[in-house]
C-alpha cells in the first residue's frame, strides 16, 4: 500500500493553541478531543501498541533522570523486550543528545508522528520539533496540550514497554501525565542527600495521590572512586535513597555510583550501556531493567 | 511612575448591592445585575482596567535597591545551593540588608538550606514578614506555608502565578532592602514568565546563570539564555558549578562532569557573556546545605569557598557599577 509520508517545515508553521506541535491534520474532520466521563475529569487512557507504561520521575531536577530512562530502556532491550522511550520534558529534552539523533521526525498515513529510532529503541521527544537553541516559553495550557499531541499523536510500532522521562516538580506535566495515562509503575530516582530526597518523598506523595504504582527508588550518584588511589567519596552523602525506601515500603532498584564514563559517553551520544557493556557502572541499569519487568508480569 | 486605575468607560450610575464588581469575571452577567442601568456597559467587558496590583508590586519592588534573579535551564546543577552561598556571602556584610525569595512551588529547597525549616510566616497589616535567618538576612518561600513538609504542591500554572503575585506584593522587606536574590525552578514557564511580567517596570538588574560543565546541561542553558534575551533580561554571568573535584584521600584532581564541548567558558565566548568563575565540587557542600549551615563558617579554607567568594565579588562589580544614576558625595 502506498505509504504518504512527508516532512513537514516547523519554522513556517505557528503554534496555535489546540496544535502546538504543528501537526498538519489529515482528512477533514474536527481537531481530535479528549474523551471525557460524566464529571468532566478525562477518562484514563491507553497509547496504542504499548502494552505497558513504565514513568521515570524525580520531583528533584537534575538526579540523572534522562541518563536513568535512556540506559535503562536500552537494558530493557538487551534483555529482549521491545522499547519505545517518550521525552515528555518540554522545556529541556535531554533524549536527542542521549540518543544521538536529530531531525524532524516523518509523518505517518495517518497524521501522526512516526518516532526515531536509535541502538533498537525507538524515541519522541520535544527537542526534534524545535531547534535546539530556541527557548520554548509555554504557560501551562499549551504545554498541556502539547503533551497530548506527544502522547497520543505517535504512531509507535508494537513495544512491550515505553519508558516516559519525566521533567522536574509536581506541575502541570505529572498532572496531565497522571489524568490522561494507565500507568503501570513508576520508577523515582534520586541522589543520596536530604535536599533532593525532600523532593523525592514529594514525588512518592504525588504518585500515591493519583493512584499509580511505585515501583521502586534508584539512588543514583551515590559514590565516586578516584581513579588514581580508588577511594572512595561520598560527595552527595550516603544511603539517603535507601532509608526513604526502607521508610515508605519501597524497593531500592539499584544504586548507581558516579563515574566520569557515564558523563562522557551520554554527552558523546552512546550510552553508557552501549559503549561499555562491560562496565562495573552497567550493572545497577540492568538491575533496574529486571526489576521492572518482574513488577509488571 | 505607576499606571493610574482609570477605567477605560465611565459607567452610568452608581453600582447596586451585591454587584459583583465591574471588573469581576461575572461582571454584568449576575442576578443583581438585572435592572442596573451598567448592565450592558459591564457585560460589554469594556469597564477592564489595567491590572490594579501592578502599582502595588511596584511600590513594594522600588524599595529594593538590586534585583538578582538565578536562572539555569537544567535541574540540579546548583541554583539553590549558589542563592543561598550568595546570600549568606552578601550577609556577611553587615551594611547591606539581603532577601531572598524562593520561587520554586514544587520544590522548595531554600528553608532547609538556609537552616530555617519549620518556621512560619506571620502576617500583619503591612503584609507578610518574612523569615530573618541572620540579622540582615531575609527568607520568603512556600516551604514556610506547609502543614506537611512531605505533601506535594500540585498546582497548575495560573494558581502558581498567583502566589508568585503574592509574594511580589504582599511581602514586607522592611524600609529597604539592598539585595533581593530570587531562586526559580528549572524549565522556561509560568513562573519564569510572570516574575518578569509583574517585574517588567521596576526592572530587574540581571540574571545569574548556574550550569554544570557538560554539554547535556548546556543545552538547557542556550535555551535558557535565548528565553532571557526574547524576554529583555540582563545577563549579569554565568557561572560553572561542580567543575573539578580534589579526591581527599590523594589530592588528584579529576573531572567528573566533563566539559565535552569546552564548558561554560567556550559557551561564553561563543554568546558573548560574562564568564564569572567555576566552583569545583566539595562533598562537604552538600553536607552543609542538608544541615541549614553556612558553608563559608564551617570550611573557610576550602578552595570551593574560595571560588564561590570570587564569584560573589564579580557579581558585585557588574551589579554595583551599573548604577549611573550614583551621586558624587
Amino acid at each position: 500500500m502506498f505509504k504518504l509520508s512527508r516532512r513537514y517545515i516547523v519554522s513556517s508553521l505557528r503554534a496555535y493553541h489546540e496544535n502546538p506541535l504543528g501537526i498538519p491534520r489529515v482528512g477533514k474532520g474536527p481537531a481530535p478531543t479528549m474523551p471525557r466521563s460524566q464529571k468532566g475529569l478525562p477518562i484514563r487512557q491507553k497509547i496504542p501498541n504499548v502494552k505497558n507504561i513504565i514513568l521515570v520521575s524525580s520531583a528533584k531536577g537534575g538526579v540523572g533522570k534522562s541518563t536513568v530512562s535512556v540506559n535503562t530502556a536500552l537494558a530493557l532491550n538487551s534483555l529482549g523486550a521491545k522499547v519505545g522511550l517518550l521525552d515528555a520534558d518540554i522545556f529541556g529534552p535531554s533524549v536527542p543528545r542521549l540518543l544521538n539523533l536529530q531531525g524532524e521526525p516523518r509523518l505517518s498515513s495517518s497524521g501522526k508522528l512516526i518516532p526515531l529510532s536509535n541502538y533498537g529503541v525507538q524515541s519522541m521527544s520535544m527537542g526534534y520539533l524545535v531547534s535546539p537553541e530556541q527557548a520554548v516559553v509555554w504557560r501551562g495550557l499549551m504545554v498541556m496540550k502539547a503533551l497530548q499531541q506527544l502522547l497520543f499523536e505517535v504512531e509507535w510500532s508494537p513495544i512491550d514497554y515505553l519508558v516516559i522521562d519525566m521533567p522536574p516538580g509536581t506541575g502541570d506535566t505529572q498532572l496531565s501525565i497522571g489524568q490522561l495515562l494507565q500507568v503501570n509503575g513508576a520508577v523515582i530516582v534520586s541522589t543520596p542527600q536530604d535536599i533532593a530526597l525532600i523532593d523525592a518523598v514529594k514525588g512518592i506523595k504525588m504518585f500515591e495521590k493519583v493512584d499509580i504504582p511505585i515501583i521502586g527508588i534508584v539512588q543514583n550518584m551515590s559514590h565516586y572512586i578516584c581513579p588514581n588511589c580508588k577511594h572512595e567519596s561520598h560527595i552527595f552523602r550516603s544511603e539517603g535513597a535507601r532509608r526513604i525506601a526502607d521508610e515508605h515500603n519501597l524497593k531500592t532498584l539499584g544504586s548507581i555510583p558516579l563515574d566520569e564514563e557515564i558523563c562522557l559517553q551520554s554527552d558523546a551520544g552512546k550510552p553508557i550501556v552501549i559503549s561499555n557493556p562491560d562496565s562495573e557502572s552497567v550493572k545497577p541499569y540492568f538491575d533496574i531493567a529486571r526489576s521492572i519487568l518482574d513488577f509488571t508480569k | 511612575m505607576s499606571p493610574s486605575i482609570e477605567p477605560t468607560q465611565e459607567l452610568n450610575a452608581p453600582e447596586p448591592e451585591h454587584c459583583p464588581g465591574p471588573e469581576s469575571d461575572l461582571a454584568g452577567k449576575e442576578d443583581a445585575c438585572q435592572g442596573c442601568p451598567n448592565q450592558e456597559i459591564c457585560s460589554s467587558n469594556t469597564v477592564k482596567g489595567p491590572d490594579p496590583d501592578l502599582p502595588l508590586i511596584n511600590a513594594r519592588l522600588s524599595q529594593i535597591d538590586h534585583k538578582i534573579l538565578v536562572l539555569s535551564g537544567k535541574g540540579g546543577v546548583g541554583k539553590s545551593t549558589f542563592t543561598s552561598m550568595l546570600s549568606w556571602a552578601l550577609a556577611a556584610d553587615d551594611s547591606l540588608e539581603v532577601g531572598a525569595m524562593d520561587l520554586d512551588i514544587c520544590g522548595p529547597s531554600l528553608p532547609r538550606m538556609l537552616g530555617a525549616e519549620g518556621e512560619g510566616v506571620h502576617q500583619s497589616n503591612s503584609g507578610w514578614s518574612p523569615v530573618y535567618v541572620a540579622d540582615n538576612l531575609g527568607l520568603m518561600s512556600i516551604g514556610f506555608m506547609l502543614p506537611d513538609p512531605d505533601s506535594a504542591i500540585i498546582w497548575r500554572g495560573a494558581k502558581k502565578n498567583g502566589l508568585i503575585k503574592q509574594f511580589l506584593k504582599d511581602v514586607n522587606w522592611g524600609e529597604h532592602l539592598d539585595y533581593l536574590v530570587v531562586d526559580t525552578p528549572p524549565g522556561t514557564s509560568d513562573e519564569h514568565l510572570a516574575v518578569t511580567t509583574y517585574m517588567k517596570e521596576v526592572g530587574v538588574d540581571g540574571a545569574l546563570i548556574v550550569t554544570t560543565p557538560q554539554e547535556v546541561a548546556l543545552l538547557d542553558v542556550r535555551k535558557e539564555i535565548d528565553f532571557c534575551r526574547k524576554a529583555g533580561i540582563k545577563i549579569l554571568g554565568l557561572v560553572e558549578n561542580m567543575s573539578g573535584f580534589v579526591c581527599p584521600n590523594c589530592k588528584g584532581q579529576s573531572q567528573i562532569f566533563k566539559p565535552t564541548t569546552g564548558g561554560g567558558e567556550q559557551l561564553c565566548k561563543d554568546l558573548n557573556l560574562k564568564f564569572l568563575g567555576s566552583v569545583p565540587l566539595d562533598p562537604r557542600i552538600g553536607a552543609c546545605c542538608d544541615h541549614g549551615r553556612c558553608f563559608f563558617d564551617e570550611y573557610p579554607d576550602s578552595p570551593a569557598t574560595t571560588a564561590i567568594l570570587d564569584v560573589v565579588d564579580a557579581l558585585r562589580d557588574q551589579v554595583e557599577l551599573d548604577m549611573t544614576k550614583l551621586t558624587l558625595e
